[in-house]
């Protein structure tokens, strides 16, 4: 790859309509793909309600449109707007934190009278964007002080989640600016340090965990022991899956999902549903397009034209990656319950409009690339 | 490194980026063959296990839903019932064309656009085999009609249920209250195990406060299904148990006469029973029906009866706050006795209005022309306005507060329907507090003859009346006679409850009084001397008019060219045998006029209800 810095002065429409509406096109139609998949396995885990997959659709729409929207702000445009994004999110949790609505025992809701919103979702966006915009400004790979000053970022945020209680936006949270840091080309011995450091808080983490939290981490490793409390949950999707086999009962036929075994099968645990009703093969179909979401992802970032808009692209698309594992990981019982949605299936949450406007990030850095001559 | 001039190489930075995350890629690969294969163990290897779990899981759990405790009258007359309802269902499996069925069917049945409706969204939601209702309280006609072309319609079957029913339908609906079908709102505070397959839920009234002692226990059955939910056999069954009957205190023949005695008048009355508390009647009138509440009732007919001036749905015995008028002259005349501030032989000259001394407002009496020299008995006898203004001016504001709110005034009764108000008992404490003001005197003169800020419910009125009539027992109002619990025989009554014993300081002193009362009622200047000229036994009994708008001073009240609504409201309270009271009443009629023409009739016809039934 040998690039000479002059760029072509062209006329963005010579390079096809994508690139004049900042679409970028393998994207999009996974995306839509993917959607249609989750209406579909949603209408059967609501037992054919209708009304469910309409108020999805309406969620969907609001969710693409954002993520058109997004597209269209060139990167020079979100790298001069990232600190005041995090600054005003910070605030926004201290908000949070201070004043606001509590709603299903959690405080995330901030009422701001014209919609309540939840800022972690924003910081979700704001985390990323802001390490990535400090670290494009160092010389990489970053030492240890400016080490220190990401994991700063980072940690903020995410403990003032973490502690609305919101365990599985603050994962996310911080693997997404963990994911800039590595990127950015974290030294090995470095890693190892922070790591050996994460290791050592553990007990202080168990320490500071909610009961409820705790016990989800007790019925991860043995979930019989509790079968009609908190690991009922588990035993009951990994019924579902099991039971579905390779091909699967059929749409509309699972009788673990369909018979009100399966506790939160629109929301949470939408993924058993879809492994009883299509078995395995079905999932592999999912995670196929999962997969080329996150290879797209990271082929925007390998692209990309300036050290900010890889960064954020790799993040943006490793953190799409966590979701899903993580989700699929905890129906099926590797990991603890941590209450994450499965993106772009499961019913309802202010999520899909965050992780829309993520795509919607990717497409900008994708479509606003000045053409280089090779 | 260190030499190097502090440059950025964009050309490592992208490489060191590309390789990272490529490195990522892999990782996620990685994570995501480990997903594969936890897959592959739960789907293809323990497949068989997991299978056979699933089976298992056949075996469900359907809740039996208890029958709802009945509710009588204290004579045993039915005042709420379960009765069998019949209901028309569809199980959608069975039926080839939805459209056409339904076009059908609406032929020979009415089916509301709301039935429709439910029906679209329970078939949207409910797997084909289960029947799903479309028309709710089929009447025998409509039954007869169906049964007849039954045939034409597989898939389509009549079963019967159990509806609450309220068969002497508007009868002291404001006491007994109504069910209606469990909303979201609801479901949140009940307990959701013991609702599980219950439809209805108490809304109002006895219905809600006695909601746990009438809903009974769920029951469960254990039934093995088929794949697809269908019901094979039953493995174990629980059976529910029904909830208790409760027997209200209320008399439902008195309750009868006393609403009809209204007329077409709006108001209240309450009658209780003044040596235990039993409220006899509960009267908040106008009334309406509970039955279309049951299974929800159309739009426009609520809208109708909540949009209508005169208010159907308001419980003006728990809520109406009226001025007492010159009905709580008795009381305020006992406060002047008990005090000392007066005695029964201290006189008042009434020329037809009172000044406070330096001031130039007057206080009018009713009677323009004045009532001359009165004591205490023909003040009351014969509502002398001046009198009291002068008596509550010589007492001050807060004695009047502290002796009156051992009748109970000023605070709730604590009655076992929700939604009661308090009234108002004003003193200076409470004006400073709620309405950062100071107290005027001309305040005290208007609180004497019951007007002003004092307010009373019908309920607390008829509470004091009850006090001054057993000797100062303040009783707590009662409207469950006695529950009886499902499939015993045994009644446990409740018991009266005194919440306070009004300490007497001389019993010459409350006579006094009660003469006086007596003398309203049959003397021949009494204010409500025509229901006492027939009377088979002795009432006591006060006349009050409260005024709904103020008149100016030398305004001159004329019924008759004032629009009704602000027409002043008609009060009288009342109790008797006068020697061995059985009952105790207080009836506002709400727009009336005069306390002695209105009131009183109908407060006499429920004593003649109540005392011509229990002493024949």
């Amino acid at each position: 790859m040998s690039m000479t810095i002059s760029p072509h002065r062209e006329d963005a429409s010579q390079r096809g309509w994508q690139y004049r509406l900042h679409i970028d096109a393998p994207l999009l139609f996974i995306l839509i793909a993917v959607s249609i998949l989750g209406l579909i396995v949603l209408y059967s885990a609501g037992g054919g309600d209708i009304e469910l997959v309409e108020r999805q659709l309406i969620r969907l729409g609001i969710a693409y449109t954002c993520m058109l929207v997004v597209a269209q702000f060139p990167p020079r445009l979100l790298l001069r707007l990232t600190p005041w994004l995090f600054v005003t999110g910070i605030l926004f949790l201290l908000a949070v934190l201070i004043g606001g609505e509590i709603s299903g025992g959690a405080q995330r809701w901030l009422n701001l009278y014209v919609v309540r919103f939840q800022p972690s979702e924003m910081m979700k966006l704001a985390v990323p964007m802001m390490v990535a915009w400090y670290l494009a400004d160092t010389r990489l790979p970053p030492n240890r002080w400016q080490l220190l000053a990401s994991v700063t970022l980072i940690a903020v945020p995410m403990l003032m989640i973490a502690k609305q209680p919101d365990l599985g936006t603050a994962l996310l949270i911080a693997s997404s600016g963990i994911f800039v840091v590595f990127l950015a080309g974290l030294q090995w011995r470095l890693l190892a340090f922070f790591s050996a450091l994460v290791a050592a808080a553990a007990p202080l983490i168990w320490h500071f965990m909610h009961d409820y939290q705790r016990q989800r981490v007790i019925t991860l490793l043995n979930p019989e022991s509790d079968p009609l409390g908190s690991g009922y949950h588990i035993i009951q999707s990994k019924i579902a899956i099991g039971s579905g086999g390779l091909f699967g009962k059929g749409w509309m036929n699972g009788t673990q999902s369909q018979l009100n075994f399966l506790p939160e099968r629109s929301t949470d645990f939408i993924f058993a549903v879809l492994g009883e009703e299509f078995g395995f093969f079905g999932i592999l179909l999912l995670f196929a397009l999962y997969t080329i979401i996150v290879i797209r992802g990271i082929m925007i970032s390998i692209q990309a034209q300036d050290t900010y808009t890889r960064l954020l692209a790799g993040s943006l698309a490793m953190t799409f990656c966590v979701y899903f594992i993580v989700n699929t990981g905890m129906v099926t019982g590797l990991l603890p319950v941590v209450g994450l949605p499965l993106p772009m299936i499961s019913y309802g949450g202010t999520s899909i409009v965050t992780l829309m406007a993520g795509f919607g990030i990717l497409m900008s850095i994708q479509t606003h690339r000045k053409l280089l001559a090779t | 490194m260190l030499g190097r001039i502090h440059l950025k190489d964009h050309l490592f930075e992208s490489r060191l980026i590309t390789n990272r995350a490529i490195l990522l890629l892999v990782i996620g690969g990685l994570l995501l063959s480990v997903l594969l294969v936890r897959l592959l163990y739960l789907q293809v290897v323990s497949h068989e296990h997991y299978t056979t779990l699933s089976e298992d899981n056949r075996v469900n759990l359907q809740p039996l839903p208890p029958n709802r405790g009945l509710i009588f009258d204290r004579n045993g007359i039915l005042l709420a019932e379960n009765l069998p309802s019949y209901r028309l269902e569809i199980t959608p499996e069975q039926v080839d064309n939805m459209a056409a069925t339904l076009s059908a069917l609406e032929d020979i049945i009415e089916i509301r656009d709301i039935d429709r409706s439910r029906f679209e969204k329970l078939l949207a939601r409910k797997p084909r085999f289960e029947a799903v209702p479309l028309r709710f309280h089929l009447n025998d006609e409509e039954v007869a009609r169906f049964s007849v072309n039954r045939h034409r319609f597989p898939g389509v079957d009549i079963t019967a249920g159990l509806a609450r029913h309220y068969p002497l339908g508007p009868l002291a609906v404001h006491a007994l209250g109504y069910v209606g079908r469990i909303d979201e709102k609801a479901l949140k505070v009940l307990d959701s195990s013991n609702y599980r397959g219950t439809s209805h839920v108490g809304k109002n009234g006895i219905e809600k406060t006695y909601e746990e002692l009438l809903h009974g226990k769920v029951g469960l059955q254990q039934v093995e299904t088929t794949a697809q939910g269908r019901i094979i056999r039953v493995l174990s069954r629980t059976p529910p148990v029904s909830g208790s009957n409760l027997y209200l205190t209320i008399d439902s023949h008195v309750q009868q006469a006393a609403e009809a005695a209204f007329g077409d008048f709006s108001g209240s009355a309450i009658a209780i029973d003044p040596n235990n508390g039993d409220i006899l009647a509960f009267v908040s009138l106008p009334t309406y029906d509970p039955n279309p509440f049951v299974n929800g009732i159309d739009y426009d007919d609520y809208a109708a009866l909540r949009n209508n001036d005169r208010e159907p749905l308001f419980n003006r015995a728990l809520r109406g706050q009226y001025p007492p008028g010159s009905t709580v002259k008795p009381f305020m005349g006992l406060a002047g006795l008990e005090t000392g501030i007066s005695s029964e032989h201290s006189k008042t000259y009434c020329p037809g209005f009172y000044m406070l001394p330096g001031k130039d407002r007057k206080y009018r009496d009713w009677k323009r022309t004045g009532h001359g020299t009165v004591d205490l008995n023909s003040a009351i006898t014969q509502s002398c306005d001046v009198y009291f203004y002068d008596l509550a001016q010589s007492l001050g504001i807060d004695r009047i507060h502290d002796y009156l709110q051992h009748f109970g005034f000023g605070k709730a009764t604590g009655i076992d329907i929700q939604g009661e108000l308090s009234g108002l008992l004003p003193s200076k404490e409470w004006k400073r507090s709620r309405r950062n003001q100071p107290w005027f005197p001309g305040e005290t003169i208007i609180t004497g003859i019951g007007q002003g800020f004092f307010l009373v419910t019908p309920v607390q009125l008829a509470a004091a009346t009850a006090a001054l009539a057993n000797g100062g027992q303040m009783l707590q109002p009662q409207i469950i006679h006695a529950e009886q619990e499902a499939e015993s025989d045994e009644l446990q009554p409740h018991h009266p409850q005194v919440l306070e014993t009004i300490t007497i300081g001389e019993q010459q002193h409350w006579d006094h009084v009660i003469e006086s009362m007596i003398d309203v009622v049959h003397s021949a200047r009494g204010t409500a001397r025509s229901i006492g000229k027939d009377s088979p036994y002795m009432i006591a009994g006060k006349t009050g008019t409260a005024q709904v708008f103020g008149l100016k001073e030398e305004e001159k009240y004329d019924a008759s060219a004032i629009a009704e609504k602000l027409r002043d409201h008609a009060l009288f309270i009342a109790f008797a045998p006068v020697d061995d009271p059985k009952i105790a009443v207080a009836v506002i009629v709400e727009n009336g006029g005069g306390g002695g023409s209105v009131a009183a009739p109908i407060a006499r016809i429920i004593m003649d209800a109540y005392l011509g039934r229990s002493t024949p």
